[in-house]
């Protein structure tokens, strides 16, 4: 390792993303530096479709033989607009869009979204609603760790350890399927609820799915934890120590494994998650090895917060009891004058929304998403902004990457566990 | 008639017709069981990964009946025209055997039509060169690293000698008194392939994963080259078909349980045996660029690496190369440390008084299936372990295998020189 840091001050501070040293000035420096003989410099272009980078990230990497130099990574190739989509349908509309934004989590994504709308409209779910929320934020969190750590084991060379993680992705998509008739992008929650109650008889499934999740947990942690290959590639690599992940943004299991005890289920819960009982993993080495085992470890809470909410499952409505801005059921609208309007004017205007703003955040499997909507009223958002949890994460990139060599990038980059569909939005 | 046989007698009698004759065939046999090993290997591969994952593998590329156009579609139950062409009743035990068998749908060749048609394939694929690369380079690397382990096989004993009233027949191509050095001298040209194509390709990714590749192979080559050298002072020679003979009549290398073997001498060297074998096996896997050693074409950050612009049939002669590389790989760990073509337990000798020519059929066998259980471990450690970093690569090739490999002589010297 070399002093890159002291050389280049501008990489630490405010400038990242804007100004990355070009390749020509760089070599200038090291010409002056006598010392050390350094090579001529190579710009190496990962990405934007390359197997290390998870979708479509594109990383400019100036490297030196095999260390690398500077990296500026280019986002934005998986820009869609959603924000301004988000002012031109309404609330209810957009809700399709969310699952489309963490795609390997779409149900944390559509309740994050309806919580948010629903903190600004002054709404709160009765408990079945709540309990079925959460139900359905820990399976996506649990699918979506499973497909984290699964990919990284991939990344690393173990492909056995990322079809045992698959495995347990598909039967949580069999859950989903079974909940919403969806199996990918789950569009389930209206403003409001849920578009359906949880079928009959599959409390037992998703018992059934709880322990095979902890098995596969063990057997992978068997297969790669106390592997010497495995930690020597992990351990004292990519480390990010807490104020880097402050300064950042960092958020989620990335800031845990840093150290920071921050878990907004913990500290402002939503939809009741004061009720249950669990841990929040924490780790001090901020290195790939530490998220890796940050993230196994969830799993297993999440596995315990099913546990938890399958046993104290509420019964009652799952829809918020109002005679305005929710759909009525479908038997009344064909009989009724006002239920016909009423499913009417929800499904073409949706809530009447109060003028405000309001900022919602929600502790997705990626790490904070916020939604930030500011409304004058009815049912079309005047502006929403998003707060996607990959962007942070992706930002510490030019910070961290130099110093460390090309082997190392498919090993950091797939320890944040990002997704460039929410970094893009 | 008796002209065409005292014409061959005159010919088997004179010995360089004898040896070239001889050779032909043997060469033949050898090339057709590398050339089968490596298109098997292939589907052992994809078998063995699908086991371990969980998953089906490749078992459904069979051959199915209405591809002949004589038994009709699939719909129309091919197999009950099959069985009324041949005048077996439907009910009949063949019939319903046929049925238990799946034949109704197709006959069964357990997937290894896959290797086959993903040759086919390869093959008819079509070939890009882009402009940018090096031509004459460009084209030469493939056959570079196909070529060496083919011929690198020519040392190779598959079975012991036979006699017959011409002469004596050593089963090997080339019964060489230098074969270990001539595997080593000639596997070790492979390295050009690579770095030619990486350098050839005239692109990046294929350039770093030539550069690592080089590195690589060159640094394995050393402490495989010394790992091997304890064994040879053990035998006292390099002739690999003295080699197996000796491990025929005094114990395999790494099991001494019969003739010389059970001395107290044999056994103390199964310490520096023991850790030459550990030493050569990881060498062969880093020769044969395979993971966890396949820093070379390591997916995630160099894509291909040096085949990166490889398409069609060049890209399926590097594909080859590795598996063949593969497959003479443990064909030398076979051959010296597990026995090679012995039996074993004196069965060789029992076998040979018998008859020459069973014994040489026997061993064959036996060695091909030594070869096949330790391609299956070649297998099974590829999808088990994660994959190293190229510089701990490099740190463990030169730090920690050069110096033990020449510990080990010393090692080994003492030991044959006061453990009498």
């Amino acid at each position: 390792m070399w002093p890159q840091v002291a050389a280049y001050p501008q990489f630490m501070n405010t400038t990242k993303f804007i100004q990355v040293p070009d390749a020509a000035s760089l070599a200038m420096d090291y010409l002056k530096n006598d010392a050390d003989d350094r090579g001529e410099l190579v710009t190496l272009n990962v990405g934007p479709s390359h197997p290390a980078t998870h979708g479509v990230l594109r990383l400019k990497l100036v490297i030196d033989g095999e260390e690398i130099v500077s990296c500026d990574p280019v986002i934005g190739y998986l820009h869609r607009g959603m924000e301004k989509i988000a002012e031109n349908c309404h609330y209810n509309q957009f809700v399709t869009y969310t699952d489309r934004m963490d795609y390997l989590a779409p149900m944390s994504n559509n309740i994050a979204y309806a919580c948010a709308v629903e903190k600004l409209l002054g709404w709160e779910l009765p408990e079945r609603g709540q309990a079925i929320r959460v139900l359905c934020c820990e399976l996506s969190r649990i699918s979506s760790c499973f497909l984290g750590t699964g990919v990284y084991a991939m990344d690393c060379g173990a492909m056995t350890a990322f079809l045992y993680a698959f495995e347990e992705k598909e039967r949580v998509h069999n859950l989903y399927e079974q909940i919403c008739g969806a199996r990918f992008t789950s569009s389930y929650t209206r403003i409001g609820g849920m578009t359906r109650d949880l079928p009959k008889g599959i409390e037992k499934q998703i018992l059934d799915f709880c322990d095979s999740a902890l098995r596969t947990v063990d057997e992978m942690e068997k297969l790669l934890l106390h592997n010497k290959i495995f930690i020597d590639r992990l351990v004292g690599v990519g480390v990010i120590t807490k104020e880097m992940a402050l300064q950042n943004g960092m958020t989620g299991n990335n800031l845990r494994a840093s150290g920071v005890k921050r878990d907004l289920r913990k500290t402002n819960p939503y939809l009741g998650y004061e009720k249950y009982e669990f841990d929040v993993p924490v780790a001090e080495e901020g290195d790939c090895y530490a998220r890796f085992q940050v993230r196994m470890e969830e799993i297993r809470q999440s596995v315990r917060i099913i546990r938890q909410v399958m046993a104290t499952m509420p019964g009652g409505p799952i829809w918020v009891q109002l005679d305005k801005g929710i759909l009525p059921n479908k038997k009344d609208a064909m009989q009724g004058i006002e239920e016909l309007i009423r499913q009417f004017m929800v499904s073409t205007e949706c809530v009447n929304a109060p003028a405000g703003q309001v900022y919602f955040a929600a502790e997705n499997p990626k790490g904070e998403l916020g939604f930030f909507l500011d409304s004058q009223g009815g049912g079309i958002a005047n502006r929403l902004k998003m707060r996607s949890p990959s962007y942070c994460t992706l930002s510490i990139l030019p910070e961290l990457l130099p110093g460390h060599l090309v082997s190392d990038v498919g090993a950091i980059l797939g320890s944040f566990d990002f997704v460039q569909g929410e970094c893009d939005r | 008639m008796d002209a065409i046989c005292n014409w061959w007698n005159d010919l088997m009698s004179n010995d360089i017709w004898f040896y070239l004759l001889t050779t032909a065939v043997k060469l033949v046999i050898m090339f057709a069981l590398i050339l089968a090993f490596v298109v098997l290997s292939v589907w052992i591969e994809r078998r063995v990964a699908g086991w371990i994952q969980d998953r089906p593998g490749p078992n459904r590329a069979g051959l199915p009946l209405f591809l002949l156009q004589r038994f009709g579609s699939k719909e129309k139950q091919p197999l009950k025209d099959v069985l009324h062409f041949f005048g077996i009743p439907e009910t009949s035990r063949i019939a319903r055997l046929c049925t238990w068998l799946r034949l109704d749908r197709e006959i069964p060749t357990f997937g290894l039509m896959q290797p086959c048609l993903d040759g086919g394939k390869l093959f008819l694929k079509q070939e890009t060169t882009p402009s940018y690369v090096r031509k004459l380079y460009f084209i030469v690397a493939p056959m570079l690293v196909l070529g060496p382990p083919m011929v690198a096989a020519a040392v190779l004993p598959f079975a012991s000698c036979v006699d017959t009233i011409y002469g004596s027949i050593s089963m090997c191509v080339a019964n060489l008194d230098i074969g270990p050095l001539w595997i080593f001298a000639i596997s070790g040209l492979s390295v050009y392939g690579l770095t030619l194509a990486g350098w050839s390709s005239n692109s990046k990714y294929p350039f770093l994963g030539g550069l690592r590749a080089t590195a690589q192979l060159i640094s394995y080559e050393v402490a495989m080259g010394l790992s091997v050298i304890p064994l040879l002072m053990m035998f006292g020679t390099l002739n690999l078909q003295s080699i197996v003979q000796y491990q025929a009549d005094n114990g395999w290398t790494l099991l001494p349980l019969w003739g010389e073997g059970l001395s107290l001498q044999r056994w103390v060297m199964m310490l520096p045996l023991g850790i030459s074998f550990l030493i050569f096996v990881t060498c062969v896997f880093a020769e044969a660029n395979r993971t966890p050693f396949d820093m070379a074409e390591c997916e995630t950050d160099l894509v291909g690496g040096y085949h990166t612009e490889y398409s069609s049939m060049k890209f399926a002669s590097f594909f080859m190369g590795e598996y063949a590389a593969m497959v003479i790989g443990s064909a030398v760990v076979v051959t010296l440390f597990l026995g090679g073509w012995s039996i074993g337990f004196g069965a060789d000798a029992a076998l040979a008084s018998y008859s020459q020519w069973l014994a040489v059929l026997c061993q064959t066998l036996m060695f091909i299936v030594k070869l096949l259980a330790f391609i299956f471990f070649f297998v099974w450690v590829r999808w088990t372990l994660p994959r190293f970093r190229w510089d701990q690569v490099m740190k463990l090739g030169w730090l920690v295998f050069l110096e033990l490999t020449v510990a080990n002589i010393f090692l080994t010297a003492a030991v044959l020189y006061f453990v009498k």
